[in-house]
Order: structure tokens, then sequence, then C-alpha cells
């Protein structure tokens, strides 16, 4: 027998494969798909105070092995969140996280408000969204201003809160250090890389908001390259994504030091992703007699594994 | 191309197909409007007609027989689900098509049970196609840019100047066509549906990429913007803001 179950903040996954933010809505659509239940976590996208229309189109813009993407957090609301997605997800035996997003720290903090009386099994706050002029990425890229909404929320969240990470940072340790520092439970990254693609036959932007958030294959290097810089810096779980689409990329991230990964713009080129690199995943320990998920975090540097 | 594909049973005109490229440097798939379908033999077959236009149709275009594709579909409602009207044997049919818009109309045109009259929008007659499939279904009539095949100028041109009237009309093309359709129903009140194209990821309504700007509030994010590609890809023209 295998373990692949993880413990992030005292909460088990079943396996340590999650969804990205943004890219599976709340599971409505994938569960088609995929089987909800077979997943470590369904992390559902940013869900703010209100209705956000988000961004006009074009939003997205494939780029070479990787797309551009500036939807601008484009959700219901919470009342509709709770009403529907998390009635939704409440017949899963999958963990819950709800991504929550705001352009004030009063904003994040009532919906985190909000949520604490529903089967929400954790938070992750979006400080890092590239595709909005006001709150999200504002937060996530001045130490002081995410020191103080990581304390504001941490104050009031029920349930343990995960800061998602920017990686248009100079600095991604102290980052996550100052996210640990005032509370945080853990923290997830990388969110999307700021790039642009120009239309050289018409002499414009592709997106209508000119830049966007990279995504895909093309960012995993940097991704699991800054993974491995937070998880040197803090003793928190870290919650590895960017570019995963198979496996042995869900594994380069563990053994960089994530103690989860995220599944994310893969799950446009092929929706089984998350299933099979749960399925690879449990191939590999397999064969190669490994029977704790948890011997393979931070293997290739912690010195326990040296 | 045609593709042999279970997929095509139950297919309705207006319907796509989410294609994915095999190149691992293309992540997201391409969404094609079905064309034609042929269920009689399992399982069916659906045809694409696509233009060339960057790297992943051209990779499509280089795909020869007995090669695989990955799809996904039939995605989006189709020409039917949105129509509030009655469609009988009577009923007189206007089937718009501009340039690459113009597929779907080959299936809507063998799917409706009525009179059908489809016009045409190319921009030469060195750029027609699909046209002795359109007059197999009914009449055609042709609009060229440059006036060297047919009526010179555009659909909206053609419909003016040969006084054609119907009972309802299904369009799909580039912007500024849907645009001029619209205005055409709203002048001589005639119902339209029109089939709208946006750049999408997922083709099936998770990742909010698609959408277009409704005069209602969508179920999805109860703001005004419908997921082109589960809402539509056809909308009543008076119900988005084009």
């Amino acid at each position: 027998m295998i373990d692949m179950s993880v413990n992030i903040a005292q909460v088990v996954l079943k396996n340590p494969v999650m969804t990205a933010s943004g890219t599976f809505g709340s599971g409505v659509e994938y569960s088609e798909f995929v089987d909800l239940n077979k997943l470590g976590a369904v992390v559902t996208k940013g869900v703010s105070l209100t209705p956000w229309p988000g961004n006009p189109t074009p939003r997205i813009a494939e780029t070479y092995g990787g797309m551009l993407n500036a939807i601008g957090l484009q959700n219901p609301g919470i009342d509709t969140f709770i009403e529907r997605d998390l009635r939704f997800l409440s017949d899963f035996d999958t963990v819950i996280i709800v991504n929550v997003c705001g352009k004030t720290v009063e904003e994040y903090v009532e919906v985190v408000e909000r949520l604490a009386d529903t089967n929400a099994d954790m938070l992750e706050i979006n400080v890092s969204c590239p595709n909005v002029k006001e709150g999200a990425i504002a937060f996530g890229q001045d130490p002081q201003a995410l020191a103080h909404i990581t304390r504001e929320i941490r104050k009031k969240a029920r349930q343990p809160v995960i800061m998602k990470l920017s990686p248009n940072v100079s600095d991604i340790a102290l980052m996550a250090k100052v996210c640990e520092d005032n509370g945080a439970d853990a923290v997830s990254l990388i969110n999307t890389i700021t790039g642009m693609k120009i239309d050289v036959k018409r002499r414009t932007f592709v997106l209508a908001n000119k830049t966007g958030g990279l995504s895909g294959r093309a960012i995993k290097p940097v991704a699991v390259r800054m993974v491995y810089q937070a998880a040197n810096a803090v003793k928190i779980p870290v919650i590895g994504m960017g570019g995963i689409a198979t496996a042995e990329d869900a594994l380069e991230f563990i053994m960089a030091g994530a103690a989860a990964v995220a599944v994310g713009a893969a799950n446009f080129t092929d929706p089984y992703t998350t299933l099979k690199v749960i399925d690879g995943i449990g191939q590999y320990m397999t064969d190669n007699n490994v029977t704790d998920i948890k011997e393979l975090i931070g293997c290739v540097w912690k010195e326990e594994f040296l | 191309m045609w593709l042999s594909t279970n997929a095509a049973a139950g297919a309705i005109a207006g319907q796509f197909l989410s294609v994915f490229p095999n190149s691992d440097s293309m992540q997201l798939m391409r969404p094609l409007s079905i064309c034609e379908t042929d269920s009689s033999s399992a399982p069916g077959k659906i045809r694409l007609v696509y233009r060339v236009v960057g790297k992943g149709t051209e990779e499509f275009s280089h795909l020869s027989e007995h090669d695989s594709v990955v799809i996904i579909g039939p995605n989006g409602n189709g020409f039917f689900a949105p129509v509030k009207e009655k469609i009988g044997p009577d009923t007189r049919a206007l089937l718009i098509g501009g340039g690459i818009g113009i597929p779907p109309m080959v299936e809507l045109a063998k799917q409706l049970k009525c009179s059908v009259v489809t016009v045409a929008g190319y921009r030469s007659r060195n750029d027609m196609f699909l046209t002795k499939e359109l007059e197999r279904e009914g009449e055609l009539v042709i609009a060229t840019d440059d006036g060297s095949f047919g009526h010179l100028g555009t659909v909206t041109d053609a419909i003016e100047q040969n006084d054609i009237d119907a009972d309802i009309i299904f369009a799909c093309g580039p912007k500024p066509m849907l645009k001029a359709v619209a205005a055409l129903s709203q002048k001589r009140g005639i119902p339209a549906y029109i089939s709208m194209e946006e750049r999408m990821a997922c083709g099936i309504g998770a990742c909010l990429s698609c959408v277009t700007p409704s005069s209602d509030i969508d179920d999805h994010s109860k703001v005004k913007n419908k997921r082109v590609c589960v809402d539509g890809p056809v909308f009543p023209a008076s119900e988005v803001r084009l």
C-alpha cells in the first residue's frame, strides 16, 4: 500500500493534487469529465463580495507552450457562490478550498467572514491576480501590504488560510516569510507571470487588457525554482503550481518542497489531467518503492533526506 | 475535413467541436463549427470546414486519412435551442453567412424542414466555397466584396437589393456583418439568431474567457456576460450587445 495523503494545516488531503484557482470553475463543468471525489482538493475560482464583470474580450491568447489570460476575476459574488457552488461541492468527498479576492482589505475580510460557517475547508487568499486594477496583486507585491492583509484575514478566518503568492516580485522567499510571520497557515505559488502579446498583422495588443497572466507548461521551471526558494524560507506548507501537466511535473514540485500541487492551464488542454497526474504519482511511488509521499517532499534538498 | 466520430449522433447545427492540436507547443483547443454531419453509418461523421489562420489550423490542414485528433463535443447550444418562434413547413428561413461563418449554414439548411434562402458573402469569386452544398439545400444568393461574383457588396446589401423577405433569420460571420444583421432584424421586425465567435480556453463554461456582453443578467456570474461556449454560440440578436 502506498500513502498519498498529505496534511496542510491539519486538513488531510487524500492525495496532493488540487485544481488551480480559475481554471476549474467550482468543478460543475469539469465534473462531467472528472470524478471530483478522486481529487485531493478542489480550489474554486476567485470569489468577491459582489458580482464582478471582469475585463473586456479578448481575454486570452495562446503563446508558445502556454497561454495569457486577463479574465479579470469575473465571478457571481459570495452570495450566489455559497448558495450554488458550495452546495454543489457539498456532495463530494474532497477538500474544498475557496479562493477569495477583493479590492480592499475590508472586502476580503467580509468574504472570509461570510465563509466562516460554510463547508469551505480552507481559504486561499488571492493577493496575486495581475489582471485587476484594484486589490489582488497590489497586496502581493508590497511586503507591508501583504503583512497587513494576512494579519487582518487571519484574525477573522475560521478556516486555515493559504496566501497565494505572485511570481512578479523580486524576492519570493521574503514574501513567503512575511505570510508565515503574520499567521498564514500555508502559501501557494505561483500565480501567473505578467506577460504581453502583440498582433503584428493588426499592430495591436492581442488582449483587451494589454497585459495578461502567463500560465501553462512554459512557466514550470520558474515556478519550481520559486517553490524551492519559498519552501526553504518557511516552515508552513508550500503548495506548488505553475505549468503542471504530468505526474513528472508534479513530482518536480514535490521534490522541490511542495506539500501539495495544483493543475491549472493543463485542465484546458486535457480535462482529465488531474486524474492522470494522481495515477502517475502513484505509479512512480510503486515503481520506486516509495510507501509515503511525504518522503518525497523536498527530498532533493532537505537534510533529513540527504 | 471529415472526422469519423460518434459525436456526430445528435449533433445540432450551430454546435462546435473543440479540436486539440497534437503539438505540445499549443495548449488550447480550436473551436470549429460543425459544417455537416452524416449519421448514416456508425460511428457517424462530422465535417469541419475552417480557414488556416494560425499554427493550430495549419497543423489540422496537414492531417491525412486515418490520422487521429482529440476532440470534445459537440459543444454549445446550436441554432434551435434559443429560437422562441415555431418553425413550421411554411416558415421562410433566411440564412446569412459571411466568410468563415458560412460552414454552419450547410448543416442548418439540412436540418431545417422549411423554405430556406441562404445569402453567402465572400471577399471575391476566388474565395468562394461550399456553394454546391448550399445550393443543394435551398436557394443561394451570393455577394462578394469586389463584385467579382453575384452581388457587389455585403450580404445585407444583397438582401435589400433582392427584397428578400423572411420569418426568421440565422446568421454567422464577422462582427460587422452580425451588427448589420441585427440592425436589419430590428428594422424589418424579423427575429434573428446569430452565432458568435470568441477566443476560448476550456470550451465547457468554466474559464470565462469567451464571454459576450448581453442585455440581460447571465446565469453564471449574475453580471451581463454570457458565455459563448455554453450559453451560445447562438444568441437572439436582441440579447447580445455587439
